[in-house]
This record gives structure tokens, sequence and C-alpha cells, in this order.
């Protein structure tokens, strides 16, 4: 075993080149996946509740959406931008925004079939008491049905940002330099020790989604302590 | 002018022909009960008047005007007619003082102190005022369906709807809440009350109303209704529960 290989790019597996070149490695690893988690959110939000709009013309919109999506694998998406951004922005866009915009369609799709199931969970009994009281529909949702249903889905959520953060090594592909690209890097200039650079990339991705986990097990504990729940 | 009129009122569900031509009229401060057996179409009634349910066919007027007239704001409209509900339809994640001021801080946009000071009133003539700060879930039946009480009263309505607020409490909570639907009643709350509790019909209904099958088959002041029913049906389901 050579894990001298290992230790001696340690930091350029943690950070890539940076300070001195580009940020990459893990921390490029970390900033797709928290980009990725803070859009899909507000897109799969966004498109639940169209998907769930009475309005035909609102729901469509997102139905097609949602299921191109579920039925396209994420590295066609991630290569569509990366070979469709030039030809629609008239300029290459960096890899790694490509990547983020694939990741957050493609995650966004996944969150609002959440969404909607969330939302449909509720009894029906808390839309009619809200709308009884003469709150409109738009009122009904932010007050009564979002922070209730937005509660029961976070181990949803959690399932899904936990695979982003996973995915976010399909970036490689296009050449973002991440984890998994470094590793590789790494890994065909020495061509000593892949078993040792990919366990340890391995672990590392165990790491920050094990992290993952922990924080919205804390979170869900601590939102429990301010509300009593009935179910 | 009535405070509420049913004109020609059908609903249907796909092929059930739910509701059959209602006609009747609710006047200012009058209190009703409405009785049948289950699925005979009283809850649909009642939650036609404000809008949680459509109907194909005739006219409801609230003070003369139509309810699916074009002037009409369905919130707007909704926020003058209270109802209460069989399973109480509480808010659980917000605390009782929040599920009563919510309404009127958000759609009538009254300041959130004397929205507070209302609601306060409100759970003292309801007799919960000590549980202010509490969850629904930490309340019992009754208190909770209470709470639901004040929270309808919160925004002042004109109108009240009662949908078999008692059935789904242990016997023992039934009377707590019956006594503040019966101070209601007393202080001249125009009262639609869909309910199997003859007693409390007996005791503050102006007219009990009999629907079957969709339709109303007879109505009556309480004391006629229970001493002299007249339809062979009538009969019959007051002899299954009296």
């Amino acid at each position: 075993m050579h894990w001298d290989v290992v230790w001696n790019n340690f930091e350029y597996f943690l950070i890539g080149a940076f300070p001195e070149g580009p940020l990459g490695g893990l921390a490029m690893s970390i900033l797709l996946a928290l980009g990725g988690i803070f859009g899909a959110f507000w897109l799969g939000l966004a498109a639940g509740l169209m998907r769930i709009s009475k309005r035909r013309m609102v729901r469509l919109p997102a139905i097609i959406y949602i299921e191109i999506i579920r039925g396209t694998p994420l590295l066609m998406l991630i290569f569509w931008f990366y070979f469709l951004a030039p030809i629609l922005l008239g300029q290459a866009m960096p890899e790694a925004q490509c990547a983020l915009v694939a990741l957050i369609i493609f995650t966004g799709a996944y969150i609002a079939e959440i969404v909607r199931a969330g939302v449909e969970a509720l009894p029906k009994g808390q839309m009619e008491a809200a709308r009884g009281t003469g709150l409109s529909r738009f009122q009904a949702q932010v007050y009564i049905i979002l922070p209730q249903a937005l509660f029961n889905m976070i181990p949803s959520f959690v399932n899904q940002f936990v695979s982003l953060t996973k995915d976010t090594s399909l970036a490689f592909i296009i050449g973002v330099n991440e984890l998994t690209k470094a590793a590789t890097q790494v890994n065909n200039r020495t061509l000593t020790s892949p078993t040792e650079i990919f366990i340890t990339i391995a672990v590392l991705y165990f790491i920050v989604c094990y992290l993952l986990t922990e924080f919205s097990r804390k979170l869900e504990k601590r939102i429990n302590r301010y509300q009593a729940r009935t179910r | 002018m009535s405070m509420i009129e049913f004109h020609n009122v059908n609903k249907w569900y796909g092929d059930f022909h739910v509701l059959k031509d209602i006609n009747e009229s609710v006047e200012s401060g009058e209190v009703l009960v409405i009785c049948g057996p289950s699925g005979s179409g009283k809850s649909t009634l009642i939650r036609c008047v404000n809008r949680l349910e459509e109907y194909q066919k005739g006219h409801i007027l609230i003070e003369g005007r139509d309810l699916h007239g074009d002037d009409v704001n369905v919130n707007e409209l909704r926020s003058e007619i209270g109802i209460v509900f069989q399973q109480f339809n509480l808010y659980p994640h917000l605390s009782v003082l929040k599920n009563i001021t919510l309404a009127p801080i958000k759609v009538r946009k009254t300041p959130k102190k004397d929205a507070e000071e209302m609601a306060m009133q409100l759970l003292e003539r309801v007799g919960i005022h000590s549980q202010a700060t509490k969850y629904p879930a930490e309340l019992s039946g009754g208190q909770q369906q209470r709470v639901a009480i004040a929270r309808a009263l919160a925004m002042k309505p004109k109108i009240m709807l009662f949908d078999e607020p008692t059935s789904a409490l242990d016997p023992e909570m039934i009377n707590e809440v019956l006594n503040v639907m019966k101070d209601l009643a007393r202080e001249g709350m125009t009262m639609l009350c869909v309910t199997h509790e003859m007693g409390f019909a007996r005791e503050v209904a102006d007219r009990v109303v009999f629907m079957d099958f969709g339709e109303i088959l007879e109505q009556a002041p309480p004391d006629e209704f229970f001493r002299n029913p007249k339809h062979e049906r009538t009969k019959l389901f007051l002899k299954e529960i009296l």
C-alpha cells in the first residue's frame, strides 16, 4: 500500500490548487452541493405548488417539466447544458456552472414531487378551515399548509439532498475540478495506488453526506421542540 | 330582507343528486337546527353557504347578495361567515392564540396587539383563557372545539355554521361546547347547526329542519317538530335517535 501518495496530495483533494490556482477538490464538490440544494429547493417548491394548482395552464408546464426530467439520466442533462449553453448563450458557460444548473434542474423535479405529496398528505380540513376564515388560497398555503407540510417533508428532502451531493461527482465528466476529478488526476499522474486514492475519496464523500443527515436530524428535533404535534 | 335565502339550490356529485330543490330562508338572529340521517346532504347544504362546496343550480343570497354574484369577493364573503367543523381543524403548528389571531391579522389587517386582546376576550367567553399559549394537541377535544368557535368568532361573523360540532367529542365534553353555542344563540347570532343534539334543538332552535335524500322534508318550531312530526321518515328518524 502506498498511502504516502494520498497524504502528499491530500490538500489537493480538499481544496484543489487554491489559493495559487482555481478552487477544486472537495471544496468544489461542497459548493456544487450547497448551490444545488439551495436552487433545487426553490425550483422544486415552485414546481410542486404549480403541479397542484387548480388551473390547468399552471399545472401543465410543471407536469411536463417533472416528467421529462424524471425520464432523463442526470449525466445526459449535464451534457445537454454543456453543449447547448454555447448555442443558447452565444458563449461557453464555465463547466462548474453548467453542472450546477443541471443539478438544480434535475433535483428540482424530484423535490417538486416531494412537495406535491407532502401538501396532498395534509388533512383537507386544514385548507378548509383556513379558507373558511377568509384567508386566500395563497395565504392559506403560506401560513397553514406549507409550514406543516415542509416539516413532514424533511426526511425526503434529506434523501434527495444526499443524493444530489453524491451526484456532484458526475460533474467530473465535463471537466469540473471537483473531488472525483482531483482523484483521477492524481491517479493518472502516479499510477501506483488507485485503491488508496479511491478509498480516500469514498470516505470524504461519506463524511460530507453523514454530516448532512446529522444536521437534518438536529433540525427536525429543534423544530419538534417548538411545535406540539397532533400526529 | 332575510339573512340567508336558498332558491331552488341543486347540487350533484357526478350522477349523485346531493341537494334537490332546496328552498328556505333564514332570518337575522334565527337559529336553525338541521337534522337527518347521514348522507342526507345536511353538511353539504351548510357548506354551500360559505362556498366550501359549489352548487350547480339555483341561488343562495346572503342579505340579498347572490353568493355567485360578480361583485362578490369569496374571501370577504367567507370572512363574514364563521364555520365550525366536526374535526375542529385547528392549526396544529400554531398556538391557541395564533390560531385565533391569524385571520384577523392577515385578512382584516387588525394590528397584532388588538387582535390578541380580542382573542383573549373570546377565549374568556368560551372559558379557556388560561390555555392561550398552548398548542391544540395539548387540549382536550371539548377545549379544541371551543378554540375553533373562538377562531370563527374572531372575524365577527354575521352567520355561524356548525357542521356536527359535537359528533367527534367524548360524551362528557359535549355540554361544554353546547353551552357556548347556546350563549351564542341567545346573543342573537344567526346560526345554522347540523347536529343530532336534540336537547340543544329543543332549547334554543327557532326551527328544526329535517332532511333526507337531499331534500328538506319538513320543518317546524322544535315543540311542534318533536311532538307532532308529519312525515313518515321524520317519525322513523326521531324514533331512532331519541
